[in-house]
């Protein structure tokens, strides 16, 4: 028994892409949707909305102090600053990981997440619904290879209502000489859910 | 309702699936398809957020758990244009048959409607805020201690069955939200004081299979508490 779906698909993918053509036909005869408003949104979602916007709001808050507090405060109103925001990003609520708390993001009853920062197909999948909430240390550390001490309390923030939780993960070691735009990119989406850290500096002159 | 959806605590589903492939926004031609059908068919009317969540609650427990996300999507888009009235499932088959023959034919001519265009984009930076302004008086503050009702209502619900029974303090107070319980199941927003509420890991789990120092937060709208008893004092 497994419940990741590309093990044991009930239709194949052709059968899918079929049905799904059909679906649309309908729907567009009966002026439901219409094939300019389908590719507008899809370039919106693949180009210009994702967890690089995400990693730049995690930077600036790194960077940012004052930015940070009214990140924390009001995560919608600091990211329309940077203009983020709109769809499923109505109400988004950021907390902070510390060297004592580690926070993790799920929806249990669906999928919700903050679109803005869009999630990888892992968090809508059930064992990672299932399983996070009960059994967070180990997940973090066998299915995800991020052990954490005992002493770290994990909080898990159950997505149940259209509050949008993410995390913002602490500022790598080492990271002080970098700019903004060089820390975001070691901001991942991971990170944002709270199962990784962000990735370590790399040091140019590392055995110097 | 109670079912398969409700996966909170449920245990033996292997483990998470963590591999390169996640990164890609849609995994498929397909998935690209049904993704902006969701935006559209609202704004004709077909469901409101909560009734598509419901209308992927109320799938085949066993095709929702073999079934990847974007094909609950399409399940519900297709079940909420049924109800509608503008799908016949057997014309559905007739078509689905007929692209798996001919995978290349066209689509429909589409008119080029310059309103929905203007609409996706709208909504996409605007969004639809789900609080909505009541007059209600909240019933509970921050640091109260509540026990989530036992209650497992038919119908569309966000009472996890994880919390049910539970008790917890409320870390947050959030003001009215369209409920869910009634929006879902078609029956009107009717704003709720929504709040955050914070768990112990062992109150969920039991003292024994809980992490030591785990927390669990969830967020309920009010008719879901109920007061701590006063049982203590002789």
């Amino acid at each position: 028994m497994t419940a990741n779906p590309t093990d044991t698909p009930l239709r194949t993918q052709e059968e899918i892409a079929a049905r799904v053509k059909a679906l649309e036909s309908v729907l567009i005869e009966k002026g439901v949707v219409t094939t300019k408003a389908v590719d507008r949104l899809v370039e919106v979602y693949e180009n210009e909305v994702g967890p690089q916007l995400g990693a730049k709001v995690v930077a600036k808050a790194w960077t940012d102090p004052e930015f940070k507090a009214r990140l924390l405060a009001d995560a919608s109103a600091a990211c329309r600053e940077l203009g983020i925001g709109g769809l499923q990003g109505e109400e988004m609520v950021v907390v902070e990981n510390t060297d004592t708390v580690q926070h993790v993001i799920v929806c249990t009853l669906c999928s919700c997440y903050p679109w803005p920062v869009l999630p990888p197909n892992w968090y809508k999948a059930p064992p990672f619904r299932a399983r996070i909430v009960r059994e967070p240390r180990k997940v973090l550390a066998e299915d995800f290879g991020y052990p954490l001490p005992d002493s770290v309390e994990i909080r898990v923030w159950d997505s149940s209502s259209e509050l949008r939780y993410w995390v913002l993960p602490q500022r790598p070691a080492g990271s002080e000489h970098l700019s903004e735009e060089q820390l975001a990119e070691l901001v991942t989406r991971d990170s944002m859910i709270g199962v990784g850290a962000p990735k370590p500096v790399v040091t140019e002159a590392a055995g110097a | 309702m109670n079912g398969v959806f409700d996966l909170g605590g449920t245990d033996g589903l292997g483990p998470v699936e963590n591999d390169h492939m996640s990164e890609a926004v849609f995994r498929a031609e397909w998935e690209k398809r049904v993704f902006p059908m969701f935006a559209q068919s609202a704004r004709a009317g077909l469901f409101n957020v909560d009734q598509f969540r419901h209308g992927i609650e109320k799938m085949d427990p066993a095709e929702y758990l073999l079934s990847n996300y974007y094909e609950h999507w399409m399940h519900t888009i297709e079940h909420y244009a049924e109800v509608a009235g503008i799908l016949d499932p057997a014309d559905l088959e007739k078509r689905t048959q007929y692209y798996l023959e001919n995978p290349d034919a066209p689509l429909p001519e589409r008119e080029t409607d310059t309103e929905i265009v203007e609409f996706v984009d709208w909504a996409v930076s605007n969004g639809f805020p789900a609080n909505r302004e009541s007059d209600k008086e909240a019933r509970f503050s921050v640091g109260d201690e509540v026990v989530i009702g036992n209650e497992s209502p038919y119908g569309h619900t966000r009472r996890a069955r994880y919390i049910r029974g539970h008790r917890g303090v409320i870390t947050a107070a959030h003001g009215t939200f369209l409920y869910p319980d009634t929006a879902g199941n078609g029956l009107g927003d009717c704003p709720e004081h929504l709040y955050t509420i914070k768990f112990t890991a062992a109150e969920l789990w039991g003292p024994e299979a809980a992490d030591p120092n785990g927390v669990n937060y969830f967020d309920v709208w009010e008719p879901y508490l109920t007061p701590v008893p006063a049982t203590q004092g002789a």
